[in-house]
């Protein structure tokens, strides 16, 4: 075991000099790739590191722009899409008769104001009654029995009694952690 | 160190976030990076993005964007004072755009004003005396969609309502500087909000409140909210107050007052508008417009604003509760909680209001008698003995003042 650990010297020298070689080269190139790198990446790096600060105001503003061009985009694509029956820009149920209730009553306002309401067909009829007299709303001729007969249809009352139950199954239950949040 | 990492990570997912809105909208959303978190989901998973809420919450519910109606679910108002941007909207019209606050100004004139005066924001800071009251204000149809059979309009929850800490001047010392006939019976707003329609003849809303209440110290002329100012929905840069009559009565982007000789009759002051049967009607019952009464105040109500619906906690724990109570009258004088269903009734600590026309806290701790499902009610009664319903209170055509007792439910483990 000495003999040859005594013969092999002198091969473990040139090894350990070849090895420190191949390290001061590699080393050599790290550098270099990573000086390369970092003359490449160094504008983006502080671009992102010296963002311009906004204030408040200008933030809200480029939020803004940027969400309208995003509703913009979207509605575009969805313009007309329909999925389990909701026509998915106005929220209204998909229906032969559903352009004629777009034109006629998302013009003025939003459809939101329809579908978070319920009448009966009499009842619908007086809300156009009402807009005519106040608010400007042409005669709807033909269309108007057609929009009756679609809203009697889609958005009558429910009976829901003097006052509904909580409703239970729209709860999201969570956990209440009393000993952190109690004041 | 941690939090700089922390920092560093947040911002790591948001642009993220943003880079997949970007892919979305085919282009990279600008300063996506920079983007306040409060404003990236708006409407952006419901498809229906309001791109003028802005300095609103993304937390609202919106219930209409043109005009813009939003309110806060219950647990969102748990603040002592309702913050900015957690504050209801209800809109009538579409607000000012480009408002210049060195040229904004205030006229006050009409038959039972001594001259037509106006002032500039500067002068009305300048020439009076100013306040900081806290008023609440609340729509006067919350409560609406609980209404059978149901009454046309916004369907407001519970949200249409808060208080803040309003700084500006008393109406009635402006008035007074201007100088007020004796017949004089009513005040009446404009505001620079234009009709939906887009006719600028047309008015949105022009509402107001008779002479004894613009008289009133809490009335005021306000220009700013919680130490800010009032953020563009909720009026900016001036606005009426009236703590305790619907908050429509409330002008907001005020540019004139008209002191009347008689109650005014401005856009949504006739007809059903704001209006309740003057004699209690059944349900579903057909009213004459002569019939209806303008609404001059609005009902005791509370909320709880703590725990937020659908609580669980173990059968060893007192459940706190905590949220607040408001009337037209003087003050609040007791709140009450029920865990039975109104079978028995317990009294809530209740704190002093600031000034009249503020809310009040209430709090309790409960304890629950053994498993099961729990709902928590609360009602309180004011200083004119009024007090709150357990169902909804007389059906009227509009669904106007609804202040049955909040509920929340709790399951005990």
């Amino acid at each position: 075991m000495r003999a040859r650990n005594k013969n092999e010297k002198p091969n473990g020298a040139r090894a350990s000099l070849w090895s420190l070689l191949l390290n001061t080269i590699y080393f050599t190139l790290f550098c270099i790739v990573g000086c390369i790198g970092y003359f490449l990446l160094e504008g983006p790096i502080n671009d992102i590191i010296n963002q311009k600060k906004y204030s408040d105001e200008e933030l809200e503003l480029l939020s803004k722009k940027a969400m309208m061009s995003l509703s913009l985009e979207k509605e575009k694509a969805n313009w007309d899409k329909v999925v389990d029956g909701i026509h998915i820009r106005t929220g209204f149920y998909d229906d032969p008769n559903l352009k004629t209730v777009i034109a006629s009553c998302t013009s003025c306002h939003s459809a939101k104001l329809v579908t978070q309401n319920r009448a009966t067909r009499a009842g619908w009829k007086s809300m156009i009654v009402w807009m005519q007299e106040t608010q400007g709303l042409p005669d709807l001729g033909k269309s108007e029995p057609i929009i009756l007969d679609y809203l009697a249809k889609y958005y009558a009352p429910k009976a829901t009694g003097r006052r509904k139950n909580i409703d239970v199954d729209a709860i999201d239950w969570y956990v209440l952690n009393i000993d952190d949040t109690s004041q | 160190m941690k939090s700089e990492k922390a920092k560093g990570r947040r911002k790591f997912m948001k642009n993220t976030i943003m880079a997949s809105f970007s892919s979305i909208v085919g282009m990279p959303i600008v300063f996506g990076s920079n983007m306040p978190k409060e404003l990236l989901p708006i409407g952006f998973f419901d498809g229906s993005l309001p791109p003028d809420l802005i300095g609103k919450s993304n937390l609202l519910t919106v219930l209409n964007d043109r005009p813009v109606n939003a309110e806060a679910a219950a647990h969102l108002l748990d603040d002592d004072l309702t913050p900015n941007d957690m504050f209801f909207v209800r809109n009538n019209g579409i607000p000012p755009v480009n408002v210049d606050v060195n040229k904004w100004s205030l006229t006050i004139e009409g038959e039972s004003a001594k001259q037509s005066k106006t002032y500039t924001l500067q002068e009305l800071k300048t020439k009076f005396k100013q306040y900081t009251l806290n008023l609440t204000l609340e729509c006067g149809g919350n409560g609406r969609s609980e209404f059978n059979p149901p009454a046309k309009g916004n369907q407001w929850s519970t949200g249409a309502v808060g208080c803040a800490a309003w700084t500006g001047v008393r109406l009635a010392d402006v008035l007074r500087d201007v100088g007020i006939k004796s017949n004089a019976v009513y005040i009446g707003y404009y505001g620079e909000d234009t009709h939906l329609s887009g006719d600028a003849k047309k008015n949105t809303i022009s509402r107001g409140v008779p002479i004894n209440k613009a008289m009133e110290e809490e009335s005021m002329i306000a220009w700013s909210m919680n130490g800010k100012d009032i953020p563009l929905l909720n009026g900016y840069p001036l606005r009426l107050v009236f703590g305790g009559y619907p908050a429509s009565c409330s002008g907001k982007w005020l540019s004139k007052i008209v002191i009347r000789d008689r109650v005014h009759d401005g856009q949504k002051m006739k007809g059903k508008s704001y209006r309740v049967p003057c004699k209690p009607v059944a349900p579903g019952a057909k009213v004459k417009d002569e019939d209806m009464c303008i609404i001059e105040k609005m009902p005791v109500k509370s909320l709880i604003t703590y725990p937020k619906t659908g609580a669980t906690i173990k059968s060893t724990e007192k459940l706190p509760i905590r949220g607040h109570a408001w009337t037209s009258a003087d003050s609040i004088s007791k709140v009450e909680y029920s865990i039975d269903f109104g079978g028995s009734w317990h009294p809530c600590e209740l704190k002093n209001a600031k000034n009249r026309y503020a809310w009040q806290r209430f709090s309790a701790k409960i304890p629950f008698p053994e498993e099961g499902y729990y709902e928590v009610w609360a009602r309180a009664t004011d200083s004119n003995g009024d007090r709150q319903p357990i169902i909804l209170p007389g059906w009227n055509p509009k669904g106007y003042l609804n202040n049955a007792s909040h509920r929340i439910a709790i399951k005990v483990i």
